[in-house]
């Protein structure tokens, strides 16, 4: 580690840098170690020897008997590049909370690559404050099987920073052991059967997408009025104590366990629990469609980051990564893949997980969900109003 | 060592310099921090500028009246609840506990080997729907039919008072066991009850106690916030819930940083009158 930046390296980086060597890029390569931390989109074709990747919990291939993460290892073997992996990430607001002092301060968050969601308001800010680094294209051939729908979202538009990990819907889970199908919100919030045994997603984007859908508005339009409407709703089902909690996704014991009859819920959650008392669906009304995206902090490693990025969008890999494979004892993620092809590669190895519809959707599933109006997630006034009513 | 006979009175000073640097590393630098932060203003896409913004203040107790007052009453009724529960238990162990006592303090201490959130989803399990105490009290006709334990009040006052329970039962039991015995002979030689024994000379020798006790449950207790976010719905959210999620959720620290500056004060004048009440020499036992 040498916090000393010589002239040498100095000039090496301004030359890295591409175009001119910015502040931010001076201060990640103070913050960095001995190792290149890429200052631009054009950064040094040499890989480091570990990447640093901090992701959620659960959410990549893992061999149970030797708790290892199969596509890692192959990364390692085929790049000789040791991935560094990290289960840090539990929810977006705490994690950014954790890393927006270094980076504010211009240093470096010792990760090459972290995973935000898009229907949060840290993601877009991350990038509007320039705390990420240009992602290496030329490094990223494969980015060409990203699939249509991601490749143009509002807060990258042309996907320059950030690349999807997995994607997931968001609808209603309930057990089949207390209630009959709960298939609508408004089933949800006010069956007079599930009184106290339900629960709301605390994530507003989730939440109110599926509680505007049901009252007839648009999620990716929010209005004040549209707005207002839905947040009285769940204020009502508060007030009359339908609604037991706000949860992350923390459903999944009660709900297995017979606490709750019903729960706003992720769709991996629910494929990965395998109960079979357990279903999901999109409500009648439609469901929300959220995306988990890898970024480089400032002071990340791009190329290295970049090449695992172009590995993981390779489709067999990402076959690997999402169904995991039966004869080796290795479970998958089970969420929605943003790679196409890698239904493909998963039928020949995995044909019971490629044909599950939670995890690779129909297309009459993916027309009912919806993104949520990014707009409405930075507004501040919003997300106090939704903090108050979940916080009671 | 012949510089600080020369300079004996310097001794005291250097005994007080590594607590007294402590504190002002790790408390009174924060609070500085935390106090510049309460008067600021912005927001973090724009950043937050100090303005003498006191509105924070003012906005928290407008809005947030009710999660203040809330804390301020569970935590009483846990503390109240802990004192009933783990005087007895003192009062059996140092004066009942004989060669067991050592080991029955241990048993007090055991479940604190586990962590506080664990201990609490513990909880969570404990009085869930379907679980023995629901049952049971259905049973019993306590709780109506399809009534619940969790996600109610009750359900984070139990569990607010279970996890700060060592905290009243260890402080009572050290006054308790320092009491001299011949005392309580004395007075029932005087023709004292057992009762009046117990409530003339006991209870006053254990006040040091009680009061410790009572602060080190009460304090943190008002500021708790785990035990509201896992056992209790939102109806039930503490104050510390609300600066969790202003601090973490809304990243809106001024807001964040004058509640918990409310929540001192409220929690210091709360000591206040109940030190006045009971009398300072209480707290540090110094007559009995």
């Amino acid at each position: 580690m040498t916090d000393v930046l010589t002239r040498r390296q100095l000039l090496h980086r301004a030359a890295a840098g591409g175009t001119v060597l910015t502040l931010p890029g001076l201060l990640a390569a103070c913050g960095g170690s001995t190792k290149e931390s890429g200052s631009g989109s054009t950064s040094s074709h040499k890989l480091a020897k570990t990447l640093r990747f901090s992701n959620w919990t659960l959410y990549i291939d893992t061999n149970n008997k030797t708790h290892s993460h199969p596509s890692l290892q192959q990364f390692q073997q085929k790049y000789g590049t040791t991935v560094d992996y990290t289960e840090d990430i539990n929810d977006n607001a705490g994690y950014f909370g954790k890393i927006q002092g270094p980076l504010s301060r211009g240093q470096s968050i010792g990760r090459d690559i972290i995973v935000l969601t898009d229907n949060d308001r840290y993601l877009s800010l991350m990038i509007k404050k320039g705390w990420t680094e240009k992602l290496d294209k030329s490094a990223i051939p494969n980015m060409k099987n990203l699939l249509g729908v991601q490749q143009h979202p509002g807060f990258d538009p042309n996907r320059d920073y950030s690349l999807p990990w997995q994607s997931g819907m968001t609808g209603i889970a309930y057990n089949d052991k207390l209630t009959d199908p709960i298939l609508s919100v408004d089933d949800l919030l006010s069956n007079p059967k599930l009184k106290g045994k339900v629960t709301v997603l605390n994530s507003m984007g989730d939440a109110l997408s599926l509680v505007m859908l049901s009252n007839g508005d648009d999620p990716a339009k929010v209005t004040d009025q549209s707005f207002n409407n839905a947040i009285k709703r769940i204020e009502a089902a508060v007030h009359s104590k339908q609604i037991r909690q706000f949860t992350g996704n923390d459903y999944a014991p009660p709900l297995a366990k017979g606490d709750l009859a019903a729960a706003m819920s992720w769709s991996g959650d629910i494929a990965q629990i395998g109960n079979p008392h357990i279903h999901w669906n999109v409500p009648k009304d439609g469901g929300a469609l959220w995306t988990d995206n890898m970024i480089i902090p400032k002071g990340g490693d791009v190329y290295t980051a970049s090449v695992f990025m172009n590995y993981v969008y390779d489709p067999k890999v990402a076959a690997e990564i999402e169904g995991g494979n039966p004869k080796t004892g290795d479970t998958g993620v089970y969420y929605i893949s943003p790679v196409s092809g890698a239904r493909q590669e998963l039928l020949k190895v995995n044909p019971a997980i490629a044909k599950n519809t939670l995890i690779f959707p129909t297309k009459k599933m993916l027309s009912t969900v919806h993104l949520f109006d990014n707009n409405a997630l930075n507004n501040e006034k919003y997300l106090t109003a939704w903090q108050n009513l979940i916080s009671g | 060592m012949g510089y600080l006979h020369r300079h004996r009175q310097l001794t005291p000073y250097l005994l007080l310099a590594p607590g007294v640097l402590w504190l002002a590393v790790f408390f009174l630098v924060p609070l500085g921090f935390l106090a510049y932060q309460s008067l600021q203003s912005g927001n973090i896409d724009f950043g937050y500028a100090f303005t003498w913004a006191w509105g924070n203040y003012w906005n928290a107790i407008r809005d947030y009246r009710g999660h203040f007052i809330r804390s301020l009453e569970y935590a009483g009724i846990a503390t109240l609840l802990a004192l009933v529960l783990s005087y007895p238990v003192a009062y059996w162990i140092a004066f009942r506990g004989g060669r067991w006592k050592n080991l029955l303090l241990l048993l007090i201490v055991a479940p604190f080997f586990v962590t506080y959130l664990i201990r609490t989803l513990a909880w969570e399990t404990i009085l869930s729907d379907h679980g023995v105490v629901v049952n049971t009290l259905q049973h019993l006709h306590i709780l109506a039919p399809g009534g619940r334990v969790l996600a109610t009040s009750t359900a984070v006052v139990t569990g607010i008072t279970y996890n700060f329970l060592p905290f009243m039962a260890l402080p009572l039991y050290v006054s308790l066991e320092q009491i001299d015995h011949t005392l309580i002979e004395a007075a029932q030689d005087l023709y004292a009850s057992k009762w009046k024994a117990f409530l003339r000379v006991t209870l006053p020798l254990s006040l040091p106690g009680l009061v410790a006790g009572t602060l080190l449950t009460f304090i943190p207790a008002a500021g708790d916030f785990i035990n509201a976010q896992l056992l209790g719905s939102p109806n039930n959210h503490m104050i510390g819930n609300v600066i969790q999620s202003k601090f973490l959720e809304l990243t809106d620290y001024p807001a964040a940083a004058s509640m918990s500056f409310i929540l001192m004060a409220a929690i210091l004048v709360a000591v206040i009158v109940y030190a006045r009440a009971v009398g300072t020499e209480q707290l540090t036992g110094t007559t009995v």
